[in-house]
């Protein structure tokens, strides 16, 4: 993965940058230069990538970010924002002559209003902090991304975070209320609040999984939802995947939608199975876990008719939850998958495609295929419910070229995935990881004309760049409209 | 001379608006007109209407999706989706009749024809929704892809046909509530979902705004998964169409409970005892239910033949809901009810010179909301700002998002904001 040339005026600057912006951020430790501190900082969830950045930057205060934005700007120095690191796509990946902005110190939740059922809070606090700060009165925030302990609410806007339960109360992007934004010019604007569809253009839902390319969250409003009355899960086992995958569609063809639905394969299940001993049967091609929640009449009632439905496409197991420690070790294997498989192989690759569900057994017969073509194992895991596609290729990075053809196979996937109806990335983010891929999935109009919405927030282009795009066009150069006068005949169209 | 084009595909609105902008032509985008009187008056150059393109051109009930072109029929996609007992579930508005009294041409109310009056692409880029709005979101949060012509002349796309999508910027939410100032889009992808087995309305009759303001948040903070929440004073809830709601004599605040039979019945029961606490009750059952929601989602209190006032929509934190019905209708003639558990406030007072928009946004201010002036005659929305007014970094960079897609400013002028 190439990143883009690094200016060379930046990296000679850069003892004169950690100097201003240690006036900006003045506090002990809140500007980092020594090489070894760096050394944490220099990669994210993506850990093949690693690259320290220039310096890093932690402000406290919305005053701070403002400034070390405009002081970046007017010096024309790339910045990479960050929350906690946790992004599988290099999102957060630091570039070697830029400013790792990091959010950390903005942790505090600022108001919690339980009459307009929101949170009000800074944006370096975890996804699961803010539940935590809620549930004691029964309240929870919805979207559950499976790094919810460390993830912070501003990266999950970063990346639009889904989670098992966005199948049924939707993405971060559904859950957001509203955010107050720095703009790389020093610019502080809000959008939205504790009131429902922000007025104007809806930049919320812009900003919304903008991996960090149009400006810094320092502050968040999101929902909360009372917590269901009953919860209960479904553990299913299926011969083969196409019965599996048929399964999923006739839940959801039924009118029925589960708050989670997820599927392993043979691998998945048996990396899990060794792992946490959850109970899962072991003579199964694909295994589903159903959740349904609401009143105990309403789950009881549903739980009926998925099971009927699972009986009638030839499922050799159904257990249903008796209890809620039965549910949660329903669970525990498929929240433990990737750490399992990561017991089974020296390396693995997580990919993170979606499809039309009903492609779903064609898709994974041809993986099936790319992994024999690439001699790598591959381990399924599914966010079945909304077709959303976790092949995890299994890899030993010492083995020469290994990662090279792991890199080749989860392309061919995700190409893949674009052919069958799909795209590219469901919840991880295009980040650097996919960044090249982009043009399989849009022209390059398409492309520039998310670039023109890019030059609206950033004109300099130094909000995170070399994520996303494949080629960073310059803004003057994208804002030029070509004008046709002499060629462009009055068109031949109907009017009356 | 202004000319109505009817591209008839999408190859035909490319080169259409390739020349308007080469050749600096403003034009009116128009499906239906339905909502034409809606936003602030414009003189563009030509109207290009929409009605060429219309049509669903994909339908997989099994995979929640459709596709359709921008003039499609509200009414032609409610019945399709109907066929498979599924359905928009941001509940589209038909304000056919609240806007009869100012839309051009029609002059004064009429009578209400059973066919919805607005096209896909125009419900999806006003970004309307019903009462189900509170817990399944708005039309943006349905909409998952569309290709469009920009105001550059050039054929694009964004999104796809799958809800979970994180590749590239997400310029769905951008069009929604665009009201056709970015770009003209030439298909839409929206989610659909199953139409719920049962549906139950608890009444409360006879509570004041501030009462019902709390008994909605006490139900919202139920885990009844209320799925509309609405409050009307006695004179609006006397006038419903819904005899039992109007033979309350009261005013009448409604919680709508959806899902399997067994458990709409039992959380309805459920939320009638939580609102016995604040008074009597009583419940709505389908046929009646689904037609008091219907009322609400048009804002027929407001329809009524003969009603010509200017029409508020306030969106504001819903505990705030009593002090800005409080404040508001203490303006002579004024009226107001409440959807989305508070947070939505439709007020209705005479249209004046002004239609009292300094009290109106002096209130909202007080709040995080916005207020836009949803039915005017076109003098007073020549006059004052329709849509909420931003402050100085949020119109440039409105500004600038609008100059991304529409350089030349060609496309609905002036629709939303003066500069936009």
């Amino acid at each position: 993965m190439k990143m883009p040339e690094p200016d060379r005026e930046a990296l000679a600057k850069r003892e004169e940058i950690a100097a201003a912006l240690s006036k900006i951020v003045p506090a002990e430790g809140g500007v980092i230069v020594d090489e070894d501190e760096l050394r944490p900082y220099e990669s994210d969830g993506l850990t093949a990538y690693r690259q320290p950045p220039l310096v890093v930057v932690l402000p406290e205060t919305v005053e701070e970010v403002r400034q070390v934005l405009r002081y970046c700007h007017e010096n024309g120095i790339k910045v990479v924002p960050r929350g906690a690191g946790t992004s599988l796509s290099g999102g957060a990946l630091p570039l070697a002559d830029g400013v790792l902005l990091s959010m950390t110190k903005f942790n505090r939740i600022l108001e919690i209003d339980f009459d307009n059922r929101c949170v009000v809070t800074q944006p370096g606090v975890t996804n699961l902090g803010i539940t935590d700060a809620v549930q004691h009165k029964g309240f929870y925030y919805a979207p559950d991304p499976s790094s919810q302990i460390a993830c912070t609410i501003g990266g999950n806007i970063a990346e639009n975070s889904g989670g098992v339960h966005c199948l049924k109360y939707g993405l971060t992007t559904n859950n957001v209320l509203g955010v107050e934004l720095v703009t790389i010019e020093g610019e502080v604007v809000r959008f939205g609040g504790k009131h429902l569809d922000a007025g104007g253009y809806d930049m919320l839902g812009l900003l919304t999984g903008s991996e960090g390319l149009l400006g810094v969250v320092t502050e968040v409003t999101v929902r909360i939802l009372r917590s269901p009355e009953t919860v209960r899960a479904m553990l299913t086992g299926f011969p083969t995947s196409e019965q599996a995958g048929d399964c999923v569609a006739k839940v959801i063809g039924a009118g029925i939608i589960p708050a989670g639905m997820e599927m392993m394969d043979r691998l998945a299940t048996q990396a899990a199975e060794d792992f946490v001993h959850a109970g899962y049967p072991l003579d199964v091609e694909a295994l589903i876990i159903v959740e349904l929640d609401g009143p105990a009449v309403e789950v009881d009632h549903l739980i009926e008719r998925v099971a009927g439905i699972a009986r009638e496409c030839g499922a050799s197991t159904i257990r249903v939850s008796e209890t809620d420690a039965e549910r949660q070790a329903f669970w525990a294997g498929r929240k433990a998958a990737f750490p399992a498989v990561g017991r089974i192989s020296p390396d693995y690759y997580c990919m993170d495609g979606t499809i039309p569900r009903s492609r779903l057994p064609e898709v994974l017969s041809r993986l099936a295929e790319l992994s024999q073509k690439y001699e790598l194992r591959v381990a399924n895991v599914f966010h079945a419910g909304d077709g959303n596609l976790h092949p995890l290729i299994l890899y030993d990075a010492n083995i020469p070229g290994e990662l090279e053809k792991a890199e080749e196979f989860g392309a061919e996937i995700l190409k893949l995935c674009v052919e069958v109806g799909g795209v590219l990335t469901g919840e991880h983010g295009v980040g650097v990881e996919k960044r090249d891929l982009m043009p399989e999935m849009f022209s390059e109009d398409d492309l520039n004309q998310q670039m023109r919405v890019k030059c609206a927030f950033d004109p300099s282009s130094l909000l995170n760049p070399g994520k996303m795009f494949p080629v960073l066009h310059r803004c003057a150069e994208l804002g030029r409209v070509h004008v046709h006068r002499g060629e462009t005949r009055f068109p031949d169209i109907p009017r009356f | 001379m202004s000319e109505t084009f009817r591209p008839d595909n999408p190859d035909q609105l490319r080169d259409l608006l390739a020349w308007a902008t080469t050749e600096g032509k403003t034009v009116e985008i128009v499906g239906t007109g339905s909502k034409r009187a809606v936003g602030r008056p414009m003189a563009a150059d030509h109207v290009v209407e929409l009605g060429g393109m219309a049509g669903i051109t994909l339908y997989e009930p099994d995979e929640l999706v459709m596709t359709a072109s921008p003039a499609t029929p509200i009414a032609e996609i409610e019945a399709a989706l109907s066929e498979k007992n599924q359905q928009l579930e941001f509940e589209p508005p038909d304000y056919g009749p609240l806007l009869a009294s100012v839309n051009s041409g029609q002059g004064g109310s009429t009578a209400r024809s059973n066919a919805p009056t607005g096209t896909l692409g125009g419900v999806i880029s006003c970004n309307l929704s019903g009462p189900r709005r509170i817990k399944s979101g708005a039309a943006r949060d349905h909409f998952l892809g569309f290709h469009a012509v920009s105001g550059r002349g050039e054929i694009f796309k964004s999104g796809g046909r799958v809800v979970k999508n994180v590749t590239g910027y997400d310029l769905s939410k951008l069009m929604a509530g665009s009201w056709g100032t970015l770009a003209a889009m030439t298909d839409v992808t929206v989610k659909v979902l199953p139409v719920p087995e049962k549906t139950r309305t608890a009444l409360l009759v006879g509570a004041d705004s501030a009462q019902a303001a709390q008994a909605m948040i006490q139900a919202m903070q139920s885990p009844h998964e209320v799925s509309g929440a609405a409050w009307l004073p006695a004179p609006l809830a006397s006038a419903s169409g819904v005899d039992l709601v109007a033979g309350q004599k009261g005013a009448v605040t409604a919680l709508r409970v959806e899902g399997p039979g067994p458990s709409a019945e039992y959380r309805c029961n459920a939320l009638r005892e939580m609102l016995s606490a604040f008074g009597a009750t009583e419940e709505l059952h389908s046929v009646n239910s689904i037609a008091f929601w219907r009322e609400v989602r048009d804002v027929m209190p407001f329809a009524r033949p003969g009603d010509d006032r200017a029409v508020w929509k306030l969106s504001a934190p819903p505990a705030s809901a009593p002090q800005l019905v409080g404040e508001l209708t203490a303006i002579k003639g004024a009226e107001a009810f409440l959807d989305w558990s508070g947070g939505l406030v439709w007020l209705a007072l005479p249209a004046g010179t002004d239609a009292s928009h300094e009290a109106v946004r002096a209130a909202v201010d007080r709040t995080t909301g916005h207020a836009t002036l949803f039915r005017a005659p076109e003098e007073i929305r020549r006059t004052i700002p329709v849509f909420q007014p931003q402050p100085g970094a949020k119109t440039l960079l409105s500004q600038r998002v609008k100059a991304a897609f529409d350089p030349k400013g060609i496309l609905n002028p002036g629709r939303m904001y003066a500069d936009i």
